[in-house]
């Protein structure tokens, strides 16, 4: 090596190393609200550095093409990320979640093109990192259309775990034969390997239902960082083994942290077809009592505290401004406000928190689990908005319940529940709410948004 | 890079994002997904490096669909993330905000 190609290859390394740092120190600030936005930056500067670098690679050909393709893919996810409202943010990320996966799977079925022998050692990562990477591509498009409303109903079927465990062992017995021959395969073995390997993404995201997709979308990005840092092994790139580590190791545990606060295993939500068998359960006797808006308006501006539980309704309803009025007016005549997230509310976790930011509502009005539910037994009103299971209190005393066990919002402890809701239909899980039901519940019946302009006024007209 | 040295990378990269994490109020989980989703984009570097080797056109076309994708996930993500983190504020920051 030249000297001065052995100082480019320094210079290489040490732009991938501070590039590495960046991201870990981003990742690292985005665990706070306040240094959250820098941490974003942070990890921005990192890959404009070690995008940037990459150019000066030793033997580097096909400049313009490259150019190209960064131009258009990023225009187009500029384009879209920009114009996107919050509401859809999940299947966004689900998307561009993909793209990172199917990425490091074209990385690997080049690799395996060009047909170069590889050592033991780069072989099975690059086709373990392909079929990851390929699985979170399809698997990843699939949610993506599910939450988009674009596929409508899960596809499921008697033989269905049979299907998908016999395609997923004829892409391993590919993947195989492809690490046999040191990487060196027909052309036909690769192309059929890779198209297993997305059918079986295909497969196994279809019968998905989606209350659980958030889960599935959170894996698939683990699952994206695992094939990127196997992808980094063969290329010998360790900012991308240290980032795609650093991603699948955060992914995994923000996966598992979803389950269990959807009261669901991981293999739960893979395997098992929720949703449509729970619906016999859940008997409820009593009945529903209705009140009109301006008795609402009058419980809460003359209460002491209001808790606020929003759900996905809410957000589905572009209610949230309209909430947030309301909760502005109710403190400025001295009403203690408070807004109660479940760990699940909205599609991801944290995506109700995101809404409600959108909206305007600081964070410090905002609470947990953990943190608010001892505080319902000293609420006047807790005012439920389009959310259902998460305030199910058969969750907590109910066996016989499908979401027995699942941590929930103790909404029926307040003295007074208001719940606004479309119509009288059961909740994402289709199970009857006994919250409902309750002596101190009354039911506020329409759109969300039309409900809160009319507690607007009704709250106004009080002066 | 030999395998030895490689496989501590692994290991302590894992440590590292587990612990990274672990700390992350609820609030922040959707951002943070979408951030470490960017984090992953790095993957654009590895596609560049493939592309930058391509010889034959079936070597150059599956090269620049992996660029391609790779920025989609490097732009893309940052744009989400960046648009929902912009909107995290306290009352404090509120008023300052009003005042100024």
């Amino acid at each position: 090596m030249s000297a001065s190609a052995s100082l480019t290859h320094e210079l290489i390394q040490a732009a991938y190393f501070i590039a590495a740092l960046l991201f870990i120190i981003g990742l690292k600030r985005m665990s706070s609200p306040k240094g959250a936005r820098g941490g974003i930056v942070w990890a921005g500067i990192g890959m404009l550095i070690a995008g940037l670098i990459t150019f000066l690679s030793p033997g580097m050909r096909n400049d313009i093409l490259i150019i190209v393709a960064i131009f258009v893919g990023g225009v187009a996810a500029w384009w879209s990320g920009k114009r996107v409202p919050m509401t859809a943010m999940p299947q966004m990320v689900a998307l561009y979640n993909g793209m990172g996966g199917g990425a490091a799977a074209a990385i690997a079925c080049q690799e395996l093109v060009h047909g170069r022998p590889f050592a033991p050692a780069p072989v099975v990562l690059a086709v373990a990192g392909a079929i990851i990477g390929a699985v979170s591509f399809s698997g990843s498009l699939i949610a993506f259309a599910k939450l988009q409303g674009l596929i409508s109903r899960s596809l499921r079927y008697g033989a269905q775990q049979a299907v998908n465990s016999l395609v997923l062992l004829a892409t391993l017995a590919l993947g195989g034969w492809i690490v046999a021959r040191h990487g060196a395969a027909p052309l036909s073995v690769v192309a059929a390997f890779f198209a297993l390997a997305l059918l079986e993404g295909i497969l196994i995201t279809l019968p998905i239902g989606g209350a659980d997709m958030p889960v599935v979308i959170s894996l698939y990005n683990a699952c994206t960082g695992l094939a990127v840092a196997f992808e980094g092994f063969v290329l010998g790139n360790a900012a991308m083994i240290i980032a795609g580590m650093v991603v699948g190791a955060a992914g995994t545990l923000l996966t598992q942290l979803m389950a269990r606060a959807m009261n669901r295993s991981l293999a739960n939500v893979l395997f098992s077809n929720f949703g449509e068998t729970a619906a016999a359960a859940g008997e409820v006797t009593g009945s529903l009592k209705p009140i009109e808006a301006p008795d609402a308006a009058v419980m809460m501006a003359y209460a002491s505290k209001v808790i606020v539980v929003p759900g996905y309704g809410m957000a589905v309803a572009q209610a949230q401004h309209k909430i947030w009025e309301l909760c502005q007016l109710l403190m400025d005549r001295g009403v203690t406000v408070r807004f109660a997230i479940h760990p699940v509310a909205g599609r991801m976790p944290g995506h109700m928190n995101v809404l409600l930011a959108e909206a305007g509502v600081p964070y410090d009005l905002i609470s947990d689990l953990d943190e608010i539910n001892a505080e319902f037994e000293t609420a006047d009103v807790a005012l439920i908005i389009g959310a259902n299971d998460v305030v199910n209190p058969a969750a907590r005393a109910d066996k016989s319940s499908p979401i027995y066990g699942m941590p929930i919002l103790n909404a029926d402890k307040a003295k007074n529940v208001i719940v606004i809701k479309r119509g009288k239909g059961a909740g994402f899980s289709g199970i009857e709410n006994a919250l409902f039901y309750l002596d101190n519940t009354r039911m506020l019946y329409g759109d969300a948004q039309k409900a809160g302009a009319e507690l607007i006024q009704a709250v106004k007209a009080l002066e | 890079m030999t395998g030895i040295i490689a496989l501590y990378i692994f290991m302590l990269a894992a440590f590292t994002g587990y612990e990274v994490i672990s700390r992350v109020p609820v609030i922040l989980h959707t951002p943070l997904m979408s951030g470490s989703n960017f984090v992953h984009g790095i993957v654009l570097v590895g596609a560049m490096v493939a592309l930058g080797n391509a010889h034959t056109p079936l070597e150059k076309t599956i090269g620049f669909i992996g660029v391609l994708l790779a920025a989609g996930n490097v732009v893309g993500g940052y744009v989400s993330t960046e648009r929902m983190l912009e909107m995290f504020k306290t009352s404090q920051d509120k008023r300052k905000g009003g005042q100024a």
